[in-house]
């Protein structure tokens, strides 16, 4: 089987989350193929003519008969996918990566910090941790965006604030008087949080700068750079170590991650154009 | 008055301070309590206060004429709010309203200031503190004002 | 170890392609060195040899009528075994569906004439990035699984030549399926000759050969150490990978950007550099699509492209990135140095940039 090659599935539904994000939830066009990932993995996917771009899964690892994707519009092949409608095809390589550390994770307290777009990605491991919930020690998910309307998976977080054993906070850069919640960077909510920092794993996905402030935040209370895992983001052609583009340093973004272990990549994050 | 310096030296602003000096301070404080909707201060206003919040949540605004008010932050449990008690010419430079039951201990400026003033210490003490909240949320607004979550397509006409 | 002679190289040629091998091999094209379709050994660069220097490549007659009397062109065998352009599959659409055709896998058998020791570590390496891995890059399996390799040891170096520092030459080791060393002297023209594999032992047993004696295998292995010891370049290789990764500030990276065209040439004549790029194409009907894998370089701005920027914008961090990888990740990913000391780069760099100076720089004020 060539790698290279992507599969077909078919587009069940097209929801559109805000202004610019929307999510796709795809099925295989033949037989009864089940798509099994890992949390924190991300697929190729194909539109016809446009391109294939890398976009992580976002739908519940334990539900394998759909496989949901949210993106924004950003680019050319983004752009060509949100005009997609329930039918129509698109090709899917994947899944490929690393994954969140959510075994690892078991006992400890976990600290969820997402920015914007990144909490599709980590989506898939608040569905697994959540899953089994009795496993781990407090948990707490702290989601930053650029307003109100730009909250993803509205409802979805709703209901998890309501969660008595969740600590749920979101909080946004700017709001009108409507907004009663946060307002600010989300690196401002990790000192309201409570969590044993010699037992806690973060897992953090958003904008690179948001991801550095909310590190050194952390190392701040207490935690180490072996409990504080990130998802990285570069230019990827193949997904699967041959292209040579998304190379970060020693590592490639596509095999050795997108997610990492911020020990391994310490030396590299933080440095200019690597 | 001796529940409010147990409550002030637990507080993380307060934490630390020589026992001396949170008696100074004692001397200018008393408990506050603002529901949601009231407002705390207001752009303009004499800032006279410095307030230790102990619970709730109080949002920063900045009313424009166009869009009116527009959040620029929210503080609570933990923070402190207000340093223009400090600042000549000791006005608030925007509003601060409670948006959920806020409780704090707010603290006399000029009474503050007057202490600072005679005991230097303390005073050096106080802005050691302030300065480490000051160099946060500038950090804080940088980020903000990134606006990193924001598009930025190149080919966007 | 056995003695080819000259006269009866061309059987060599005929063995391989009454083989089903496409012969592939040196010969001069444009003022160069490059690999081509070879039918006889008359397209070889019979009495040429070539003069390298940073920036500079020039032909020259020999004195004697070798056939493999120079180093290396321009051109690696990348070109054959990870084509510069290659179609990977095309689909056409039909209403909301559309089917992908792979691309017909290239089964060709090649047979490489020539290889030299560094190439053939180059060769080794590439190996190791498409099918060492989770997957594997099945077209460059295939086209590799079939090749056969005729190696070629050298006896003369290059002005660029940098192999001795780099383990990986002048004497082809390991991994070819015939090897040649080249012995022109006091009117004798003759090859010594041998196999390396079940491929390569059945061609030689399909062409005339003798057993070498001792004085040749002895003059052969003089040559070569004299090959050795007249390396063009020199690379001090200790300590690199942590010389260059502790060194991502050096203001050298500045100086050489200040020379640096960004023209990614350096990057196509690398024998080891396998970046690609993917172009999608349809036709003006819009229901016929094409994928095609290019070449890329790490030296183009778009190369590191992610919404909203590329995070490779200056030309210190695109040269950092080619040589740091090359000379340091490369370690990480792969097991093994990126540089095999060919010394492509220095001769085709248009500016005369050395890799081998860049590293001295570098090491010297980091004392």
């Amino acid at each position: 089987m060539d790698p290279m090659i992507p599969t077909q599935y078919k587009i069940q539904r097209v929801k559109k989350e805000t202004q610019d994000v929307f999510t796709v939830e795809l099925i295989p066009t033949e037989g009864e193929r089940k798509f099994s990932f890992g949390a924190g993995q991300f697929n190729m996917l194909y539109i016809f003519g446009t391109g294939e771009i890398p976009i992580s899964i976002s739908g519940n690892p334990n539900k394998t008969g759909v496989l949901i994707h949210t993106t924004r519009t950003v680019g050319m092949v983004t752009k060509a996918m949100s005009k997609l409608k329930a039918g129509d095809t698109i090709g899917v390589r994947g899944p490929y990566g690393s994954t969140w550390p959510v075994k690892e994770a078991i006992g400890n307290d976990i600290v969820i910090i997402a920015g914007g777009i990144g909490l599709a990605p980590l989506r898939t491991a608040i569905y697994e941790i959540l899953r089994e919930r009795e496993s781990y020690g407090r948990i707490a998910i702290l989601y930053g965006t650029r307003t109100p309307d730009d909250i993803l998976f509205k409802r979805e977080l709703e209901k998890l604030k309501s969660r008595l054993d969740l600590d749920v906070q979101v909080t946004v850069d700017r709001a009108a008087r409507t907004w009663n919640g946060n307002v600010g960077v989300v690196t401002t909510l990790i000192p309201r949080v409570r969590f044993d920092p010699k037992n806690t794993t973060a897992m953090i996905c958003g904008p690179e700068i948001m991801m550095k402030y909310s590190i050194s935040e952390l190392m701040k209370s207490g935690l180490s750079a072996e409990k504080i895992f990130l998802s990285m983001e570069r230019n990827m052609k193949c997904g699967i170590g041959f292209c040579g583009h998304c190379q970060y340093g020693t590592e490639f973004i596509c095999k050795d991650g997108p997610i990492f272990k911020y020990e391994r990549i310490k030396h590299l994050f933080g440095k200019r154009e690597i | 008055m001796e529940s409010l310096e147990k409550i002030l030296q637990q507080h993380p602003f307060i934490q630390g301070l020589a026992p001396e000096h949170v008696q100074l301070i004692v001397g200018c404080a008393k408990n506050a309590v603002f529901e949601a909707g009231k407002f705390l201060f207001q752009e303009d206003e004499e800032a006279s206060e410095f307030y230790i919040l102990r619970s709730g949540k109080v949002s920063l605004e900045i009313f424009t004429p166009e869009y009116g008010p527009v959040a620029i932050q929210t503080v609570g449990e933990g923070d402190i709010l207000g340093w223009s008690w400090l600042i000549p010419p000791y006005v608030w430079r925007m509003d601060g309203r409670a948006i959920e039951t806020t409780r704090a201990i707010s603290l006399d400026g000029k009474c503050l200031r007057g202490k600072c003033e005679k005991d230097p210490k303390l005073g050096y003490e106080l802005m050691k503190r302030l300065a480490n909240v000051f160099e946060q949320r500038l950090n804080a607004m940088r980020l903000q004002l990134l606006d990193i979550y924001s598009i930025k397509v190149p080919d966007k006409k | 170890m056995k003695v080819l002679i000259r006269s009866d190289f061309y059987l060599l040629l005929e063995a391989l392609r009454r083989n089903n091998y496409k012969t592939i091999g040196p010969t001069i094209k444009d003022g160069a060195i490059v690999y081509d379709k070879i039918n006889s050994s008359e397209d070889l660069p019979i009495g040429w040899t070539d003069k390298q220097d940073a920036g500079k490549y020039r032909l020259e007659k020999r004195n004697d009528d070798a056939l493999f009397g120079y180093v290396v062109g321009p051109q690696s065998w990348k070109k054959f075994l990870n084509p510069p352009i290659q179609k990977l599959w095309h689909a056409a659409k039909t209403e909301n569906k559309f089917d992908i055709i792979p691309e017909k896998p290239d089964d060709t058998k090649f047979a490489f004439i020539g290889v030299r020791s560094c190439e053939l570590n180059a060769i080794f390496i590439q190996d190791k990035v498409f099918t060492s891995g989770e997957y594997v890059n099945q077209n460059y399996k295939l086209r590799r699984d079939n090749a056969f390799i005729v190696a070629v040891n050298c006896v003369e170096s290059g002005g660029t030549c940098f192999c001795v520092s780099m383990n990986t030459g002048p004497k082809a080791e390991k991994g070819f399926d015939i090897s040649l060393t080249e012995i022109v002297k006091d009117g004798h023209h003759n090859f010594l000759i041998e196999s390396g594999s079940e491929k390569g032992e059945k061609i030689l047993s399909e062409i005339p050969h003798r057993t070498a004696i001792q004085n040749e295998i002895n003059f052969g292995n003089e040559l070569i150490s004299n090959a050795a010891a007249t390396m063009g370049r020199v690379l001090d290789t200790s300590n690199i990978r942590n010389l260059l990764l502790n060194n991502l500030d050096h203001p050298q990276w500045d100086k050489v950007a200040e020379r640096c065209l960004s023209c990614a040439n350096c990057t196509m004549v690398c024998p080891t550099c396998f970046c690609t790029t993917v172009e999608d194409t349809t036709d003006l009907t819009g229901e016929h699509a094409e994928r095609w894998q290019k070449w890329d370089s790490c030296f183009t701005i778009d190369f590191s492209y992610i919404h909203g920027g590329s995070i490779r914008n200056s030309v210190k961090s695109r040269y950092r990135q080619w040589m740091t990888h090359k000379l340091a990740t490369w370690h990480d990913q792969f097991g093994t140095s990126g540089c095999v000391g060919c010394g492509r780069c220095i001769t085709w760099c248009p500016v005369e940039i050395d890799i081998t100076a860049e590293v001295r720089a570098i090491k010297e004020s980091s004392k």
